[in-house]
């Protein structure tokens, strides 16, 4: 099973850890990022609710969850090193984690094959 | 859709292109903080060929000036330039502009990019003498070289001698052989210089100040840099903490108005409020709690919405959030604590003095 599912609103979520976040093409779209804000910690969500705000210099950008569940913790990391979501989307940036309302559900979420596919066709 | 003389240049550098002021211009490149620091700490090039130029010259050119800007035009020698502003009858802006003096009866002013047109119409239309006025935009690009090597790094390329030049300066003179206006100014707060050149020359100055920059870590900057940059230093921004809804005062920039020079256009108004007094006035705060304060963001103070947030980002040679907006005058005092609304929480600032940032001299 691929590791990570992605969103066409390019978020990532990893089923096996509940780990989410925003992906690779995202950060680097966005440019420098100074600031991050999971502002549904706590809260139960539905997929496509806005679950945080991540800013760059010049905007901010709405973060949706991936998945039906509940925010259960916000990446404590991000509030003095919000470029960690630069540096390592996947890794030690991880925004927040999701425990999801049942067993997890694909859906219509795109495993890594179909997100690099995906990606060409919004590139050209 | 418009481009500058370096377009190709701006390209080949990977600069991320958007339309703005109707020409596609660089948003950044290398990204917005190291775009930003490099012009703190060594020199940053920026393309301003959108920028507005207009000449007004010949027998009653200074009579002209001084009746459409705020500032004492007749206080300028020839080589000096000031920072102006054309104002409306009720003394709010149409724009804020620079004035060069290049000869007693000889002004050159370059304005804003988004107001040029309708500076224009302004201009012409105040022209009631018959003055001689050109607008020459669509031939002068213009390329500035800011931060503390940026003299380093243009020395060997002109003959304008470029120590002796005192800040808000110029000389006439060449740069790579060609036929260039050298002004010590700029929008960000650091040593540096706008050069004025043909759209033809511009290219290739363009590319001698990348590769003689090289060694010094010159980096080409994009319009998210120039605007952290001058919020940094409190420079205004026409359209956000400059418009035609706030008088000079309000704006705290009586500094740039002269009030005995003679006649001007708002200055009546102008008159008026000193007398009545003002009721708000620009102040910058910086972010005391985490958060963004951005453009339009309503501001609270005391728990009562006063005018929004003018402008407003991070500033990322302080490494703290920073912005501006008018305040009641009573409720504008340094330490005051306000409260911006940020996607519905009230998150506290505190009101500063300005400029955030000043450079060692």
């Amino acid at each position: 099973m691929s590791e990570r599912f992605y969103t066409k609103s390019h978020e990532w979520i990893a089923p096996a850890t509940g780990q989410a976040g925003i992906s690779q093409y995202a950060q680097e779209h966005l440019g420098d990022i100074v600031y991050v804000e999971v502002t549904a910690l706590g809260r139960d969500v539905k997929k496509g609710d806005t679950v945080g705000v991540v800013e760059s210099v010049k905007a901010t950008s709405d973060i949706y969850s991936p998945a039906d569940g509940k925010i259960t913790e916000a990446n404590p990391a991000l509030g003095s090193q919000p470029d960690l979501l630069n540096k390592d989307p996947y890794g030690a940036g991880w925004m927040f984690t999701l425990k999801p309302a049942g067993a997890f559900a694909q859906g219509d979420l795109m495993d890594e094959a179909a997100y690099q596919t995906y990606l060409k066709t919004i590139t050209e | 859709m418009k481009t500058t003389s370096l377009y190709e240049n701006h390209k080949a550098l990977n600069g991320r292109l958007v339309e703005f002021a109707g020409y596609q211009m660089p948003l950044q490149y290398s990204g917005p903080i190291d775009e930003h620091m490099a012009v703190r700490t060594a020199c940053g090039l920026f393309d301003v060929s959108h920028m507005g130029e207009f000449t007004v010259t010949g027998p009653g050119a200074l009579d002209l000036v001084q009746k459409i800007t705020c500032n004492d035009a007749s206080k300028l020698a020839l080589g000096q330039v000031h920072y102006s502003a054309f104002l409306t009858e009720r003394g709010t802006f149409v724009d804020d502009l620079l004035v060069y003096r290049r000869g007693e009866d000889d002004f050159f002013l370059v304005v804003n990019a988004a107001n040029c047109a309708k500076d224009w119409a302004w201009v012409t239309a105040h022209n009631t003498a018959g003055v001689k006025v050109e607008n020459i935009s669509d031939a002068v690009s213009q390329i500035a070289v800011q931060g503390p090597k940026a003299m380093e790094i243009l020395s060997g390329m002109t003959d304008v001698a470029l120590a002796p030049m005192k800040y808000y300066w110029f000389a006439q003179g060449k740069v790579l052989g060609a036929k260039a206006l050298v002004s010590r100014t700029g929008y960000t707060g650091e040593d540096g210089f706008e050069i004025y050149l043909d759209n033809a020359d511009a290219p290739k100055v363009w590319k001698e100040l990348m590769k003689r920059g090289e060694k010094f870590g010159v980096k080409p900057c994009g319009l998210v840099a120039r605007d952290t940059l001058r919020l940094e230093s409190k420079m205004a921004l026409y359209g956000n903490d400059i418009d035609d809804a706030h008088t000079a005062w309000e704006a705290d920039l009586g500094w740039i108005v002269k009030m005995g020079k003679g006649d001007f256009i708002g200055r009546d108004a102008l008159a008026k409020q000193k007398e009545t007094g003002i009721t708000r006035i620009l102040k910058g705060f910086v972010m005391s709690e985490p958060g963004i304060a951005r453009h339009g963001y309503p501001v609270f103070v005391d728990g009562v919405e006063v005018g929004p947030v003018t402008s407003g980002s991070p500033a990322p040679y302080l490494k703290k959030n920073i912005g501006l907006t008018y305040l009641p005058v009573g409720k504008s005092a340094e330490g005051r604590v306000i409260e911006i609304g940020i996607r519905g929480k009230n998150v506290k600032a505190t009101v500063v003095p300005t400029p955030f940032y000043k450079r060692q001299k």
